[in-house]
């Protein structure tokens, strides 16, 4: 048997075309020893959802810099619970107001990060949220 | 109710959670595939090769689509696809950024086709040490055509045609001389050739070079001539066609698909499919066997001796083979 792996899905929702810091954490996340299945732009809930339950995925990591996210994500979280994935971690990047990340993490959102964030801390996220060890990766 | 009996009910999560425990290798993973086992041998695999950047993906999108509109040979139904698009992983940490899906976002919302993008975990050859099996637990799910996308491979990446019934190499225009035409490796194990992006300038050139390349090999191309000589017959010897297509407009896809269902046709009235079947079945166990004695050589030696024999290897005080042959004769070193 082989070491687990981590597998991530990165997707960017919505309608805006931003996809530099998806690459910035899919790269990172890469380099953590994580498989990455990135997905481009231009995502629905529904194609996240399929997505996510195809790639069997321990995290899903949404970018979001349109301002559309509580109209969004509430609905991939519906969607990936309802299809029978209920321990995949939903994590957030973006532009999102304080008050908003409450109400998602409400809602499940495991992790929001904003602007500016170390990669390193959302590697260690990442690793927290799958209950594997960093160390643990070949 | 068991993973395999939902598997066989269609049930996609739990086809998807078998393939990761194949990929993990994972004691019930290949237990599940075990019992699965005697649903396979229903679906005609078809590896789709070629150089990085040459459209690979993109053709699977639209082959993929177009599969969806085409009835299957005495049915009325199209054919359910099951896609394993294989990207390498880092050598270094270990990681893989797995993008093939970017290229495939038509296929969302069909049900009738799956998609699993795998890393390569260090295998060489072009696919993953588990694509096989990931593809024996599609065809067990029901997936009539299941296509194979390979890492992007140079010249050497053959692995391919020992695990697919059809093998489709793609070129792009400009990517070499009639030399490189003529060298050993990809280019022989193609089924079906074909030249993508056919409508950029050189295109032309492209396709007189593999013709010209493949009119100096015989009209009987390898397999054919492998096959022929178990008394299949010469005269039912495949022509491996030169096709153009441009993957982004989906032109020359029907072209495409019509030959990989008329190279099944050929398999099995040649009686070439039972052959194949054979050579990719003594593959896969080749393999098996390479790996599992490796493992079981290992568990009986003391540990960390292969590594200190690997170090004893680079400060050249064993050449590879001298090494070898002492491990394998359980000296200590």
């Amino acid at each position: 048997m082989v070491k687990k792996k981590i597998r991530v899905l990165i997707c960017k929702p919505g309608l805006d075309g931003h996809d530099r810091g998806a690459m910035v954490v899919a790269r990172a996340l890469r380099d953590a020893g994580m498989e990455v299945i990135y997905t481009g732009l231009r995502q629905t809930p529904e194609m996240i959802a399929e997505s996510t339950l195809q790639e069997d995925v321990d995290i899903v990591g949404l970018s979001i810099l349109s301002g559309a996210h509580m109209a969004l994500v509430p609905k991939i979280i519906e969607l990936i619970r309802g299809q029978g994935q209920k321990d995949v971690g939903i994590v957030l990047g973006g532009i999102i107001p304080d008050e908003d990340v409450l109400t998602l993490k409400e809602l499940g959102v495991a992790d929001v990060f904003g602007p500016g964030t170390n990669t390193q801390e959302i590697i260690r996220t990442v690793f927290d949220l799958a209950g594997v060890e960093a160390n643990d990766i070949d | 109710m068991t993973s395999t009996d939902l598997i066989l009910q269609g049930d996609r999560l739990a086809l998807a959670r078998l393939l990761t425990q194949i990929e993990n290798e994972s004691p019930d993973g290949l237990e599940a595939l075990g019992l699965l086992y005697p649903h396979t041998g229903q679906a005609h695999i078809v590896g789709i090769t070629g150089a990085p950047g040459t459209g690979k993906s993109t053709l699977v999108n639209q082959l993929a689509l177009h599969l969806r509109k085409r009835p299957t040979l005495g049915d009325d139904t199209p054919p359910r696809v099951g896609i394993v698009a294989v990207d390498p992983s880092s050598p270094f940490s270990g990681g893989a950024i797995l993008g093939d899906r970017i290229r495939m976002r038509d296929l969302a919302g069909d049900a009738g086709v799956f998609i699993r993008s795998m890393a390569s975990r260090g295998a060489l050859g072009g696919l993953a040490r588990a694509t096989a099996a990931v593809g024996l637990a599609l065809d067990a799910a029901g997936f009539q055509i299941i296509l194979i996308e390979t890492v992007g491979a140079g010249q050497a990446e053959v692995d391919i045609a020992s695990n697919a019934h059809t093998t489709v190499v793609i070129e792009a225009p400009s990517m070499g001389d009639a030399i490189q035409a003529n060298k050993a490796g990809i280019l022989e194990i193609a089924d079906i050739l074909v030249v993508n992006k056919a409508d950029i300038p050189g295109a032309d050139t492209t396709v007189a070079t593999l013709r010209l390349s493949l009119e100096m090999a015989g009209s009987a191309n390898t397999h054919a001539a492998v096959e022929d000589r178990t008394g299949s017959g010469r005269e039912n010897s495949w022509e491996i066609p030169v096709l153009e297509t441009v993957a982004t407009k989906g032109e020359g896809m029907s072209d495409l698909v019509e030959k990989i269902f008329a190279h099944r046709e050929y398999l099995t009235t040649s009686g070439g499919l039972k052959i194949r079947e054979g050579k990719r079945v003594r593959s896969q166990m080749e393999s098996l066997l390479r790996e599992e004695l490796f493992k079981r050589f290992l568990k009986g030696r003391p540990d960390g001796e292969f590594e200190e024999t690997v170090q004893m290897v680079v400060d050249r005080e064993r050449s590879p083979a001298q090494a070898i042959e002492e491990l394998l004769k359980g000296k200590k070193l």
